[in-house]
């Protein structure tokens, strides 16, 4: 369960990144999850709950977006999703491949409001 | 006025780079660093006591211990006449790379081998690269053949396998095959090692890795 140290890592840097943009409030943070990131959606929700209080980020929403894992294999060049995270390819077993997706955990996008009327 | 702004960064960037300088600053001074993961009772601190006592008397090798609690294991690595600094994270269920930054001035600079033993947990570890060139999983016979699907992240960003307790094997329904099976439809480039610390057993073979391991960071000096 080390969600919370991911969550608190990434508060840090949404704080800093509406301070550089003037921001008065982030309205949404929006993260991609691999399926082998290491980390549980669910539990970054809770985490995020926790960690956005008392931040410039108290009221702004988690999107998170599961990103399956993918594998391309080099022999016969066929991409294939593998939930069971079998590093072989689906279709012809070589286990000759790179990973196209999968591991990730990026921060996307953040929206943010300054406060100021529209122009 | 909204405003949005695309970021597409690393969540876990700050960690990943400094692992990066670590592992840089260790290999230019020809230090090669592993990370020692695996659940607790594996056998990372047993491991390590034999590799003290069989690598000391022609290397320097330095040690640290992550725990959540208590200098326990430093102390065990020490009584082998070998530096240890203990790591207590008071909680946290792995080590991250500020902390073994942090170390990392205490230790001695002309070391051979630098040993992280990190908390012990199959899960969370595995997302935190700490500046190791060689991440090693130890799975003891004990915990069950069916482990490396349970915890794919660990086994599949490990460059090693150690089955471990292997001096165990004639008691356990443990199928060494399938352990290796599940390990390398995860990971087909692991290297695997089957060793017991308690006997001696495998050892050689897994010291003789290490040691090319190191002459290949530094031929010159090897």
């Amino acid at each position: 369960m080390h969600e919370l140290s991911v969550i608190a890592g990434l508060m840090e840097t949404v704080e800093a990144l509406a301070k550089e943009h003037r921001a008065k409030e982030v309205t949404v943070i929006r993260i991609r999850v691999g399926a082998l990131s290491g980390v549980v959606a669910e539990l970054l929700d809770s985490a995020f709950d926790m960690v956005k209080k008392g931040t410039i980020a108290e009221r702004a929403a988690l999107e998170i977006e599961k990103v399956p894992f993918k594998i391309r294999c080099k022999s016969c060049g066929a991409e294939s999703e593998r939930d069971d995270f079998q590093f072989a390819c689906a279709g012809c077993a070589s286990t000759e491949l790179e990973l196209v997706q999968g591991t990730e955990l990026i921060l996307e996008r953040i929206e943010m409001d300054s406060g100021e009327p529209e122009e | 006025m909204k405003k949005q702004l695309y970021v597409l960064q690393d969540i876990l960037g700050t960690n990943q780079k400094i692992a990066r300088e670590i592992k840089a600053a260790c290999e230019d001074k020809g230090v090669l660093v592993l990370n020692l993961m695996s659940s607790p009772g594996a056998g990372k601190t047993a491991l390590l006591e034999k590799l003290a006592e069989r690598l000391k008397n022609r290397y320097k090798i330095a040690v640290i211990e992550g725990d959540i609690e208590t200098e326990r294991d430093a102390e065990r690595i020490r009584a082998k006449g070998v530096p240890a600094w203990q790591i207590t994270t008071g909680g946290a269920c792995h080590l991250e790379a500020k902390m073994i930054a942090r170390i990392l001035p205490l230790v001695e600079a002309d070391i051979d081998f630098l040993f992280i033993e990190n908390v012990g947990n199959l899960v969370c570890p595995a997302s935190y690269e700490l500046g190791e060139r060689i991440r090693v999983v130890l799975l003891s016979t004990p915990e069950g053949d069916d482990k490396p699907k349970k915890y794919p992240k660990a086994f599949s960003t490990a460059d090693v396998l150690v089955l471990s307790k292997a001096d165990l094997l004639p008691y356990l329904p443990f199928d060494l095959e399938r352990a290796k099976k599940e390990a390398l439809d995860l990971n087909p480039r692991l290297r695997i090692f089957v060793l017991s610390a308690l006997t001696g057993e495998g050892l050689d073979d897994f010291i003789d890795f290490l040691v090319d391991a190191r002459s290949a960071l530094s031929p010159a000096d090897a």
